[in-house]
């Protein structure tokens, strides 16, 4: 007989669901700590309220979707280089 | 002890010996090898030593400073790593060359002067191809010829430039090189190609992915990191290396998402993190060398660490590829762990290494004024932690559970990532024992409240767009492939370039041929018609006609003579 496949934490959709509100948490918790800061940026804009957080979260949205635009020019199939 | 002994004799001769060993003493003596360097340089005194006349010029076999000094210990220390990665590989040329190829980099770090360095770059490359070749498959020794061909490009370009710069300045050392002229171009050129810059790079991401398990490690240590070493002795302050070094932290990072083979991933991101060194030679500032060269050892142990967990990977499954892993965090728990600190450590994460180098070369950025340079390589930050730190971890040990199970690393695999993991940690809490032994003194605090907080919120914002990505599905699939990068050049349009030429040619050659060949016949025709009595070639002709001829000649003459 087969024995039990164990069960794992992250098996369960709900526990990755949690993680990722607890990663949301955690990331509204760092722009609170914005407000009570005392910054000196070299950059004045780099200062702002939640910069590096928003610069952060765009640069990845725009980094993957760019990347997926460039696989329409880039991508062929695995045995290119052997045809 | 006498200085004038070039210490990468150490590791090239006692790498001849292994051969002679065995199993478990085999290992323990190449434990030995880098560990007695290691005591070596220890004590060693600043200073130039091993001098050797040679054709008039004096070559200087051992130049110990500051600078040379780190590069050497950060390389023995990655060498003793490697060998307790690799200690489980019964194949004896692979071991030969890794100490060949890690001596022979020691060697051009203390080369003093260019025909040495030029000696020793050449070794790097020539030790170092056997680790790809060691792969055995048809892939990796054609990847393998690829590499070689472009590395002895660089040894060519550094010989010929040697050359001219002896010319113009008459002087071999191997010091701070002025650009101005054809040598000093050719010499950047030459180290360009090691360092990977862009449109040189691609024989990075082409051949380490092909190596054996352990080979990749290897090689991940030593040439690019040499090419670094190199940059920083002969042309810190050079600007032209700020937007070099700005172009190469960003371009990767676009392939690093589509690219599927996860060792490939991670020889892009070694390109991105290159890009930030290379910005740090060229800015030139006090912080900046002393970031970029701190970077350099950050980046030898958390992508040695990376490169490990991905090739135990490699080791137990067969495959690195994104598309055919995860989940493997059940069957391999403790190398899951150490490709998280790896991962932690290249993201720049407070408390582990690349949080305390990367840094100054950002600081050194904005301290200068560099807006543009500073946005790109924050890019860049947010993007490397994208691909390396949770593309690498997420695609091979959580994503889907492939149901792949198969057994942890082996012990001594885990050895060693449990030490580069400590070490990449080490730094990271402790910096100040890295920063003692930089270049230039250093007047840097990377823990402060707003570069914590700064940080963790580029990282925390970044993974929540990862995760909305993947949760949205917009998350681009890992899909079997290869993407077209600058080899496709030589790889692709080269060949059929010289293919269109050779029929070019062979068309000519056949249409010449036919057209000279009807000549032939026809001058034959011609011959033998005229051959005949009144033919043109066997007729007297009287002396009248002579004369004529001779008129018209002078008259040509004497027109040609008043046109001019």
């Amino acid at each position: 007989m087969m024995p039990e496949p164990k069960q794992y934490w992250l098996d369960s959709s709900a526990n990755v669901t949690r993680l990722y509100r607890g990663l949301w948490v955690i990331g509204i918790a760092l722009l609170a700590l914005d407000l009570f800061l005392h910054k000196h940026e070299e950059f004045s804009f780099a200062g702002w309220f939640g910069f590096y957080g928003a610069y952060g979260f765009l640069a990845c949205v725009a980094l993957v979707l760019i990347a997926k635009q460039l696989r329409r020019v880039l991508m062929r199939s695995e045995g290119y280089y052997e045809r | 002890m006498n200085a004038d002994f070039p210490v990468a004799l150490i590791l090239i001769l006692g790498a001849a010996l292994v051969p002679l060993f065995r199993g478990g003493l085999r290992t323990a003596y190449m434990l030995l090898l880098p560990v007695a360097a290691f005591v070596w340089l220890l004590m060693l005194p600043h200073g130039e030593f091993g001098h050797v006349r040679w054709l008039g010029q004096t070559l200087v076999l051992m130049r110990v400073d500051r600078l040379s000094l780190l590069f050497g210990y950060i390389f023995l220390i990655a060498l003793l790593l490697n060998v307790i990665y690799a200690a489980h590989v019964r194949d004896t040329a692979q071991h030969v060359a890794s100490l060949v190829y890690a001596g022979s980099a020691i060697g051009a770090v203390f080369a003093g002067d260019l025909i040495t360095l030029f000696v020793y770059w050449e070794l790097t490359a020539v030790s170092s191809v056997l680790l790809i070749w060691a792969r055995r498959s048809e892939n990796a020794f054609r990847a393998g010829m690829r590499y070689l061909l472009v590395q002895l490009l660089s040894g060519m370009f550094l010989l010929v430039g040697s050359l001219l710069h002896w010319q113009a300045t008459g002087s071999l050392e191997f010091a701070q090189i002025a650009l101005a002229g054809a040598g000093g171009a050719l010499i950047l050129a030459a180290f360009g190609i090691k360092c990977a810059f862009p449109l040189l790079h691609n024989w990075l991401q082409d051949a380490y992915p092909e190596a054996t398990v352990t080979g990749t490690v290897v090689l991940s240590a030593f040439t690019t990191k040499l090419g670094i070493y190199a940059l920083a002795r002969a042309y810190p302050g050079t600007e032209m290396l700020i937007w070099i070094g700005t172009l190469m932290a960003a371009f990767p990072i676009f392939y690093a998402v589509i690219e599927n083979d996860l060792r490939r991933v991670l020889a892009y991101s070694m390109n991105n993190q290159l890009g930030f060194m290379v910005v740090g030679i060229g800015i030139g500032s006090e912080l900046a060398i002393n970031g970029a060269v701190a970077h350099v050892v950050a980046d030898i142990l958390f992508k040695a660490l990376l490169f490990m967990s991905m090739g135990a990977v490699l080791l137990r499954t067969g495959t690195v590829k994104g598309s055919e892993l995860g989940g493997l965090y059940k069957s391999m728990p403790l190398t899951t762990g150490f490709c998280m600190v790896g991962a932690a450590s290249i993201s720049a994460f407070p408390l582990f290494s690349g949080f305390v180098t990367k840094s100054m070369i950002m600081t050194a950025a904005s301290d200068g004024g560099l807006l543009l340079t500073w946005l790109v390589l924050l890019f860049a930050s947010a993007g490397v932690f994208h691909h390396a730190g949770i593309k690498i971890p997420y695609f091979a040990f959580f994503s889907h559970d492939r149901g792949i199970r198969c057994e942890e690393a082996p012990r001594n695999m885990l050895i060693a990532m449990a030490v580069t993991a400590a070490l990449c940690i080490g730094i990271g809490v402790f910096p100040g024992a890295l920063y003692a032994l930089l270049p230039f003194a250093v007047d840097y605090e990377p823990y402060t409240a707003s570069h914590v907080v700064a940080q963790l919120q580029l990282l925390v914002f970044s993974a929540l767009a990862f995760a909305v990505l993947m949760r949205t599905g917009i998350y681009p699939p890992e899909l079997r492939s290869v993407n077209l990068d600058s080899d496709w050049l030589y790889r692709t349009v080269a060949p059929a370039a010289l293919r269109f030429c050779e029929r070019l040619i062979s068309g000519f050659q056949r249409a010449g041929g036919a057209m000279f060949s009807a000549g032939i016949q026809r001058g034959a025709v011609f011959a033998r018609r005229e051959r005949l009595p009144q033919g043109l070639l066997v007729r007297t002709w009287p002396t009248g006609s002579m004369a004529l001829w001779l008129m018209v000649m002078l008259l040509g003459y004497l027109v040609l003579y008043y046109v001019r």
